[in-house]
């Protein structure tokens, strides 16, 4: 009897094993394709690259030999890079909080608004969807320091105008309102996806509590409910901004006096231009490193913060 | 401490009618509940007199003033919400302090970082915190309030939803639905919990919920709804034995009144299936008329007899304490359904056939618009008439 039973439960066991085995089996088999082309397109060139920025290869050279941390000994007393860099950070410095009370102003507006929601909405993404770099001409065109538009009209308000992309002083901001007429749309889309996953009763509870004006609502409700929301628009929008590459290389190459040379133009003329690519590597590595750190710790900071519904 | 009146409210969404011409009133103290199925208007009426609707015509007085054009926060009126509505990233104590603190410190006293350096803020504060923490202590959460809602169980958190709504002593407290969350068990445990409340509180109630046995067990008065109109208010009593409409009678009570098609006799006597009732009544000889009994009004027989139905099982629930017996009666197209003892029910099984009478039990009558002819008749056992043949 003991034994019969026994006997069973290792078939049992054997086949319910079996079934487990084939239910993994599947599943990696299911997921091999994303993890090859993740491989190949992303894990593989990231190791590349880490390797290149210990060399001395350049661009279409038949040899290359290991140097070690040469490049990056460069790196650190390349007063070029060291301007990319702040040049960089600064225009993310403008674009990230513009874009991010922009696109959730318009999505409040829109939101609260009951006509037209889906002409605003689409009105307001469209900056997203445009290609950049006919997007860029525009706006070269627009910014001209005689017969651009937006000079012309601001001259006619009194307001002092200059040769916008061409002013050492004026060029990154000048790139960075591009930067977010270019971004805010993203972030007004998912701020409206975030708002409309706010249970309404809240607000209702907040009347009733006696948070009732615009900027009670805002500070007891919508703000906090969009926690969420608003960190990943920030991530997204800081690596947007810290990406930034079509509209220097189309509209300034980096000019005025490397002015508005950024990270990746820097990156790209130096691995491309000058075909010193294994310094392009480094400055790449510096770059990744650079990304990834600021994004845990952003995530780690706002995690904290941040309330999940 | 104020009395609550609805005065002729109506209300449409687009062309659908909510409400039709609804009026009520609730006295200072009074628990009353607005049952009805959903879609019946019960809620958008409560969201009314919260001020989170504007009715289309009509007027809601709280004490003695029209509040009609004042702001929620104005009314001295606290809401439970279905869902409870507390601010998921608020803790508990600061989900408990909102309402005090919006009405008692200005803006500025609101600010972070500078309005706790503002004269009397900190007072203020303090004094709240001491208000809440009695409330909080009064509903069992004193140790909870650090947590946030999520890290709270459904029961906890419908205890918040309670205290938020308390800590303000509102003159009128509105709960639209607040158990509906909650397991059957927790359920109960605050149906009790909210009743005791309320003799605590002097305040009115307006409950809103389609669960009839909340209505019945917590109530004072009840106003059942349908198709945004009250139907009837009465007590729970008054609405289980003398329902104005043989709506609410098959609304109110588990399992379901029994509804008998009958006729009309030239002698008065109504004809049911194979039996007849004595009932007095002024209905003209002929009339189509409903006899409603409740399950618990019906007993098997031995003796045939022209008070008698015959019956045919079709099948027996056992609840323990009692047992229902579902059956069909000849010329009736619903199956009725009768509460017997489990003893009286020992033998029986499906497709037997029983004998079943209603004498000297309440028996209710609608006509055929479904108003209740007789507020209360009793079937007489003695025969007006000639003997059962």
């Amino acid at each position: 009897m003991v034994m019969i039973a026994s006997a069973n439960d290792a078939a049992l066991c054997r086949r319910a094993t079996r079934r487990n085995f084939a239910q993994l089996t599947a599943g990696h088999l299911l997921s091999l394709p994303a993890a090859v082309a993740l491989l190949l397109l992303f894990v593989a060139p990231t190791i590349a690259i880490f390797g290149i920025a210990l060399t001395d290869w350049q661009l279409g050279a038949d040899d290359l030999s290991f140097i070690g941390l040469k490049n990056f000994r460069a790196l650190l007393v390349d007063p070029d890079f060291y301007k990319s860099l702040r040049n960089s950070v600064v225009y993310t410095l403008l674009v990230l909080p513009a874009t991010v009370c922009l696109g959730l102003a318009v999505a409040l507006l829109i939101e609260s608004g009951r006509s037209f929601r889906a002409f605003y909405r689409a009105a307001h993404f469209l900056p997203v969807m445009a290609t950049m770099a006919a997007m860029a001409i525009s706006w070269e065109a627009l910014l001209h320091p005689t017969i651009g538009l937006l000079t012309q009209a601001l001259a006619s308000l009194g307001v002092p105008t200059t040769n916008w992309l061409k002013n050492q002083h004026t060029v990154l901001p000048a790139l960075a309102a591009i930067g977010i007429w270019q971004n805010f749309g993203y972030a007004m889309v998912l701020f409206l996806a975030g708002l409309k996953v706010i249970p309404p009763d809240l607000y209702e509870a907040a009347a009733v509590d006696g948070a009732d004006s615009a900027f009670d609502r805002l500070r007891t409700v919508t703000l906090p409910m969009l926690g969420p929301t608003t960190m990943f628009v920030t991530i997204i929008i800081t690596l947007r901004s810290l990406e930034v590459f079509d509209t220097v290389s189309i509209i300034t190459q980096g000019g005025p006096e490397k002015a508005s040379e950024v990270l990746l133009y820097t990156l790209y003329t130096e691995s491309f231009s000058y075909l010193r690519t294994g310094y392009g590597a480094a400055i790449t590595v510096v770059f990744l490193l650079m990304v990834t750190s600021l994004m845990l710790l952003q995530t780690r900071i706002m995690d904290r913060r941040v309330h999940y519904a | 401490m104020a009395n609550l009146k609805l005065q002729n409210i109506s209300k449409s969404f687009g062309t659908v009618s909510v409400l039709q011409d609804v009026s009520l009133d609730v006295h200072d103290g009074e628990f009353v509940t607005l049952l009805g199925p959903s879609g019946c208007g019960k809620s958008t009426l409560l969201r009314i007199v919260a001020g989170l609707e504007q009715p289309d015509t009509g007027s809601v007085v709280i004490g003695d003033r029209a509040v009609d054009q004042w702001r929620p926060r104005d009314r001295d009126i606290a809401m439970v919400f279905q869902t409870y509505a507390l601010y998921p990233h608020m803790t508990v104590a600061a989900n408990l302090s909102l309402p005090l603190v919006m009405r008692r410190l200005s803006a500025w006293q609101r600010l972070p970082l500078v309005g706790p350096l503002l004269p009397g803020s900190r007072s203020l504060r303090a004094a709240i915190a001491k208000e809440i923490g009695d409330v909080a202590e009064s509903l069992e959460l004193a140790h909870l309030l650090d947590r946030k809602p999520a890290q709270l169980s459904g029961g906890q958190r419908q205890r918040v939803a309670l205290a938020r709504a308390m800590v303000r002593r509102p003159a009128v407290f509105l709960m639209d639905e607040p158990l509906s969350n909650l397991d059957t068990t927790l359920r109960t445990q605050m149906r009790i919990e909210i009743a005791a409340l309320r003799r605590k509180l002097a305040a009115a109630f307006v409950y809103v919920t389609h669960d009839q046995t909340e209505a019945m067990t917590m109530s004072d008065r009840v106003a059942v709804m349908f198709g945004g109109k009250v139907v009837q208010v009465g007590s729970p009593q008054a609405l289980y034995t003398r329902p104005a409409t043989r709506q609410v009678a098959e609304f109110i009570g588990t399992p379901r009144i029994n509804m008998l098609e009958g006729t009309v006799r030239n002698d008065g006597c109504v004809d049911v299936a194979d039996s007849h009732f004595v009932i007095e009544h002024d209905l003209a000889p002929g009339s189509r008329v409903h006899l409603g009994i409740r399950p618990e009004h019906l007993r098997i027989t031995e003796r045939i007899g022209p008070d008698t139905i015959t019956g045919r099982i079709q099948r027996l629930e056992y609840m323990g304490n009692d047992l229902l017996l579902y059956f069909t009666a000849l010329g009736q197209r619903e199956q009725l359904v009768m509460r017997i003892s489990p003893q009286q029910g020992a033998g029986l099984r499906p497709d037997l056939t029983v004998h079943v009478t209603a004498a000297r039990e309440p028996v209710l009558m609608f006509d055929h618009s479904g108003a209740a002819v007789a507020s209360c008749v009793h079937q007489v056992t003695q025969l007006r008439n000639q003997r059962w043949s």
